[in-house]
């Protein structure tokens, strides 16, 4: 039933597949698809909850490439620049967009769409009808589901994909979106002061010369990133505690359904409720072991009292969720910084998006626990890089 | 123990109570003494005295309670509280705030709270220095759940991850010296909060009942679920777990119980997995010990910490688990309130008699052990008197593995030994009451300890992992305890007395056959009677049954047993002589008078040094130390060598420091060990089933050694591919 909603509702517009063009195409050199590069040009992300897509807009489009131009090829752009919202879930990033980009000689603007990847059939079911393979544009896509979906999108819809690799997309589009900047602005940013609430405020960061640096992307899981130069990086761990287990429990904490709900309650709870900290152990600090008394000593800690769980909110409960995930990240993120000798920690991925809670947090944690050694830095694209290296890697072939 | 006195106590709260306390035992031992022979029937009396007697010894007592049993604890305490002059009592642990003041009102005692952490590590380090077997890892899916490990002479540096309800990483590199290195919030308390949330279960034990029938791939999104398969490029299997609680991102689906607790328990084990081996990458640390109440007696959270350790250190750190770990609060709290005792000096032995053994997988086996007032858990170590040290001689003490066969290992070999134990268990009650028959309760006393002992036995049989491995000296061990549990110190005092006197009456006539042979013969004649000498043990059914059915068995009737004849003798006597022998003395009586003496008498001929080692306590008919010393005495008188010997020095007697039937030559008396190299021993003679097979075997020394003895039991005859009376002869030279 909502499958069958959602497929009614995506991308609306009669696409006509009728008339087609001449080609030049070549073999991709990852996993040897034909790649062309004629518009329109997407970089998809299948990730484990969201699916991240790129879409470059030519702006300077002839009069002549105008009338060349197929209709449906003409009415995708006009419907995704047009629009902010797609069917009942996809949404255009609009405060994102990256205006007059130069890509391979065209300029134009670069728009960051995301929708569920539970409807990701819905997807391919809608691309199949539309014809959108008697384009024959490549689509370049990277993240677990370039592998799930990979057999859908050839038999229900025609197109073969891509499969770019995700660490490489996520390097390539990290260092590309950091050298173009944002508008003319700084894309990685850092929190000063983060351990004063009072005067902590976000300021730009040079990314200029980034080695080494540790990538830690949350997505649903997170993967840990060691760069050392532009082709040399390895994967150094991951954690199964992501941004799908901060939102999966306060689905089941709270009732909550959607990721934006489950943030804004955490926006008005209270975490010390929920967990224990080390005062309510020790009374004050843990001296022994330079331990401040306003750390969490257990998560949840409170929460093995009945009477203590019958006094918290779902608010709280959220914020403590949260916390939890979020230092969590924080305490591996930092240990994996100190065996591979790296300083600067770079955090992206979507549960960051809105999420300026995680972000002080993180930038507090590592600041505090490193005494002011390590230095936490965020990108405003987060959860996109994925995405645009797909689109990178698309240009690149061909 | 007849009496209690409690000199310093300590309790630990968590939600269980853990008192800790140093009592002094008194107990009965037998004595011997020596008689004063002068004018008197020599031939008629017997050759010394025997006596009980009361002895103090220190032990050490652990117990566990509830915390609802407080009250109960508290009034044991000060039922107890005779002659102290204690006014403060030690405490640790959150319930030493919560139960402050109600201990100080019940005691009259000002309470005293130590540092958790500080009491951990000294526990910790006490534990792993003096209980063998202490440590073991955990295999969920092989024969044997739990691997114990030998204990190693060097314990630092290790890492300590406290897993309560929140976790503590601390590394710790010496007795003082530990640092708190990490730590993390996602902890027990976070399993069981979070998890009392999900499922509406309030206890922890539940949850994880609950988590050990859940399926967490129905809460947690894997690796397949978003790539369809394995993440081949990184070698990702499938199954692994990419996003904790994924799949519950959604309010219209209902999730079970039993899947919620299992995805959290993998949640939170492997996050501290991951946390440990990243700590442990960063201080080059391969050795994690895990303990706190989320692990404690629970083979759930032991296996998914195991799981975790193994994925993240790809096989290169070993999660490590400790049998007492739930009292290493409670010993180190005591410990540092008896720093004045200075308990570290000492050596301590656990006591199988008053120590309840590990938890099974299921705590239902024994529901039992949680019964008797609140008590469910307790240990009790007791003080030697002196410390123990490893034999010097031993080739790597780090690898030297006392016993032969494992027993945990073995399931046919512990079927065996079990009934064997079993069905000599009447034998023992019977033999112990008929010991001192001028007691009015010896014959209960014998039924209790029948019936403590059957029930060591009963859980053996359902647990054989509860004191450490399982092996032939530690069901003797246990058995010895529970004798001395019940004031049966010495059952065998009597027939040592009576062949010892018979035996001595013979020295000199086995003296004048030996030395009328020519030397080759000799030589043979000697081992020959060494091995004699050996069949007179009343600790193998086979010998017992036969000594109790014909009394005139003797030597010549030992010899005419031996089974395997005429083999020329390996070891090299027509060389040089050795420097120095030490020798492991087993039997009483004729074993020791007619077999080890003419053997040491020909050694000392040869300008050898003999040091006779013999126990320091009694076990079965195995002579002591305090008879060893009479019977050389004896011997001394109506031998020259043996006496001109003695004067100059040239044979010692020591004490093992052991009071075992077998030999565990890395705890033996610290004299010993400074003898051994002091007389730079170059041949060691380990003599007896229980020291030489059933124990060491298969030891590796750095001299010389000849272990020898008589194979008085089928089945381990045919276990070895021999008779019943065959003969173990090994002589081994160390490879240059």
């Amino acid at each position: 039933m909502v499958m069958a909603l959602i497929q009614e509702s995506f991308f609306l517009p009669p696409l006509d597949f009728s008339s087609s063009q001449t080609w030049k195409s070549c073999r991709c050199p990852a996993c040897s698809c034909w790649i062309t590069s004629f518009f329109p040009w997407f970089g998809l992300d299948i990730g484990g909850t969201l699916v991240k897509l790129v879409y470059f807009e030519p702006k300077d489009i002839t009069a002549e490439e105008e009338e060349e131009e197929v209709e449906n090829l003409k009415s995708i752009r006009k419907y995704l620049t047009s629009n902010v919202a797609y069917g009942s879930t996809g949404i255009r990033d609009v405060h994102l967009e990256l205006k007059d980009l130069t890509l391979c000689g065209r300029k134009g603007n670069l728009h960051f769409i995301r929708f569920p990847t539970h409807d990701m059939p819905a997807f391919i079911q809608m691309g199949s009808e539309k014809h959108f393979s008697s384009l024959h544009t490549t689509l370049c896509a990277t993240g677990g589901g370039a592998y799930k979906f990979e057999q859908d999108f050839l038999t229900m819809g025609d197109l073969e994909l891509c499969k770019l690799d995700e660490l490489d997309c996520l390097v390539k589009g990290v260092l590309y979106i950091d050298s173009v900047g944002f508008n003319g602005h700084s894309e990685c940013y850092y929190f000063e002061n983060p351990t004063d609430p009072e005067r902590c405020q976000k300021l730009p960061f040079n990314l200029e010369n980034p080695y080494p640096l540790l990538l830690v992307n949350i997505g649903s899981g997170v993967s840990i990133l060691a760069a050392y130069s532009k082709d040399n990086y390895k994967r150094v761990t991951g954690t199964s505690l992501g941004g799908g287990t901060f939102f999966g429990l306060c689905c089941l904490l709270t009732g909550c359904s959607t990721f934006e709900e489950a943030l804004e309650m955490a926006s008005h709870g209270d975490s010390t409720k929920v967990d224990k900290l080390v005062r309510d152990i020790y009374g004050g600090d843990y001296e022994r072991f330079g331990l401040p008394g306003w750390a969490v000593a257990s998560s949840f800690g409170n929460m093995m009292s009945k009477e203590k769980r019958e006094s918290v909110s779902k608010e709280d409960l959220a914020r403590a969720t949260l916390i939890t995930i979020t230092n969590n990240i924080g305490s591996i993120a930092r240990m994996c910084a100190l065996n591979e000798n790296i300083n600067r920690v770079v955090f992206v991925g979507n549960f960051l998006r809105i999420n300026t809670i995680s972000m002080r947090l993180l930038a507090y944690a590592l600041d505090y626990w490193s005494k002011g050694q390590l230095k936490a830095l965020f990108l405003e694209h987060e959860g996109y890089f994925g995405a645009v290296g797909a689109l990178l890697g698309l240009l690149d072939s061909a | 123990p007849t009496a209690v006195c409690l000199r310093n106590i300590i309790t630990l709260s968590g939600s269980l109570t853990k008192l800790a306390y140093y009592s002094t035992v008194q107990h009965k031992v037998a004595r011997v003494r020596s008689f004063d022979h002068s004018g008197k029937d020599i031939d008629n009396e017997p050759l010394y005295e025997i006596s009980v007697q009361e002895e103090i010894t220190a032990r050490l007592h652990f117990i566990k309670f509830e915390n609802t049993y407080i009250e109960t604890c508290l009034d044991f305490i000060k039922d107890h509280l005779v002659n102290t002059e204690t006014k403060v009592i030690k405490a640790t642990g959150g319930g030493a705030y919560k139960f402050k003041d109600l201990i100080e009102k019940k005691l009259g005692l000002k309470v005293d709270k130590e540092d958790v952490m500080t009491c951990l590590i000294k526990g910790c380090n006490f534990v792993l220095r003096n209980i063998p077997h202490e440590v073991f890892a955990y295999q969920k899916d092989s024969d044997t759940e739990f691997r114990f490990q030998t204990n190693h002479p060097n314990i630092f540096p290790y890492l300590l991850v406290n897993i309560g309800s929140g976790v503590s990483i601390v590394k710790v590199e010496s007795e003082d010296k530990f640092e708190w290195i990490g730590g993390s919030s996602i902890g027990g308390g976070t399993f069981w909060g979070l998890g009392a949330l999900l499922t509406k279960t309030k206890k922890f034990d539940e949850l994880l009942q609950l988590a050990s029938k859940g399926q967490h791939t129905n809460v947690d999104m894997l690796v397949k679920d978003v790539y369809g398969g394995a993440y081949q490029t990184l070698g990702l299997s499938g199954n692994l777990i990419a996003s904790s609680f994924g799949k519950s991102t959604t309010a219209d689906k209902e999730f079970s119980k039993e899947d919620m607790a299992k995805s959290l328990l993998h949640m939170i084990s492997n996050d501290i997995g991951q946390l440990a081996c990243l700590h442990a990458k960063l201080h080059n640390l391969d050795k994690i010990y895990f303990g706190g109440f989320f692990i404690r007696g629970h083979p759930v959270t032991m296996r998914t910490i195991t799981y975790s350790i193994n994925f993240f250190s790809k096989g290169e750190v070993q999660a490590l688990f400790l049998r007492h770990e739930g009292y290493l609060g409670a010993i180190g709290a005591f410990l540092k309130g008896a720093e004045q005792d200075n308990p570290n000096q000492y050596s301590w032995g656990e006591n199988y008699a008053g120590s309840s053994g590990l938890m099974s997988t299921s705590p239902d086996v024994y529901p039992m052990q949680r019964t008797r007032s609140g008590t469910f858990d307790m240990l009790e170590m007791d003080r030697l008197e002196r410390p123990l040290v490893n034999l010097p001689l031993l080739k790597d003490p780090s690898t030297y593995i006392p016993d032969t066969v494992d027993l945990t290992d073995d399931a046919m070999a512990r079927k065996y030994w079990l009934t064997c134990f079993e069905e000599a268990l009447d034998g023992v009650a019977k033999r112990a009451a008929a010991s001192q028959p001028d007691s009015v309760d010896a014959q209960e006393r014998a039924e209790k300890f029948r019936q403590k002992y059957w029930n060591k036995l009963q859980t053996l049989r359902q647990q054989p992992f509860a004191y450490g491995t399982l092996t032939v000296r530690s069901l003797l061990d246990t058995r010895e305890h529970c004798l001395n549990e019940f004031n049966f110190p010495d059952p065998y005092s009597k027939v040592k007395q009576k062949e010892n006197g018979i035996a001595l009456k013979c020295f000199q006539s086995v003296i004048e056959s030996l030395d009328s042979l020519g030397w080759e013969e000799r030589q043979f004649a000697l081992v020959k009677g060494l091995l004699a000498g050996n069949v007179f043990d009343w600790g193998a059914k086979a010998v017992s049954d036969v000594l109790e059915s014909e009394p005139q068995f003797g030597f010549e009737e030992a010899k005419s047993k031996l089974q395997g004849k005429g083999r020329s003798l390996d070891l090299d006597l027509d060389g040089p002589p050795h420097k120095c022998a030490l020798i492991f003395a087993d039997n009483s009586g004729i074993d020791i008078i007619l077999g080890v003496f003419p053997f040491v008498r020909e050694l000392l001929s040869r300008g050898t040094e003999v040091i006779l080692a013999c126990n320091s306590g009694p076990a079965l008919n195995d002579v002591t130390y305090s008879e060893s010393l009479i019977v050389t005495e004896r011997i001394a008188a109506m031998d020259p060598v043996i006496h001109s010997a003695l004067r100059d020095e040239k044979l010692l007697l020591v004490q093992t420091g052991s009071s075992s039937p077998c030999l565990d030559l890395s705890r033996l008396d610290q004299g010993l060990a400074v003898l051994v190299r002091e007389r730079q021993t170059d041949l060691v003679v380990i003599e007896g089933m229980g020291r030489a097979i059933h124990t060491n075997y298969y030891a590796v020394l750095r001299c010389e050694s000849l272990k020898l003895a008589v194979i008085k039991n089928s089945w381990l005859a045919d276990r070895l591919g021999g008779k019943i009376f065959s003969v173990i002869f090994k002589y081994e030279v160390p490879c240059k």
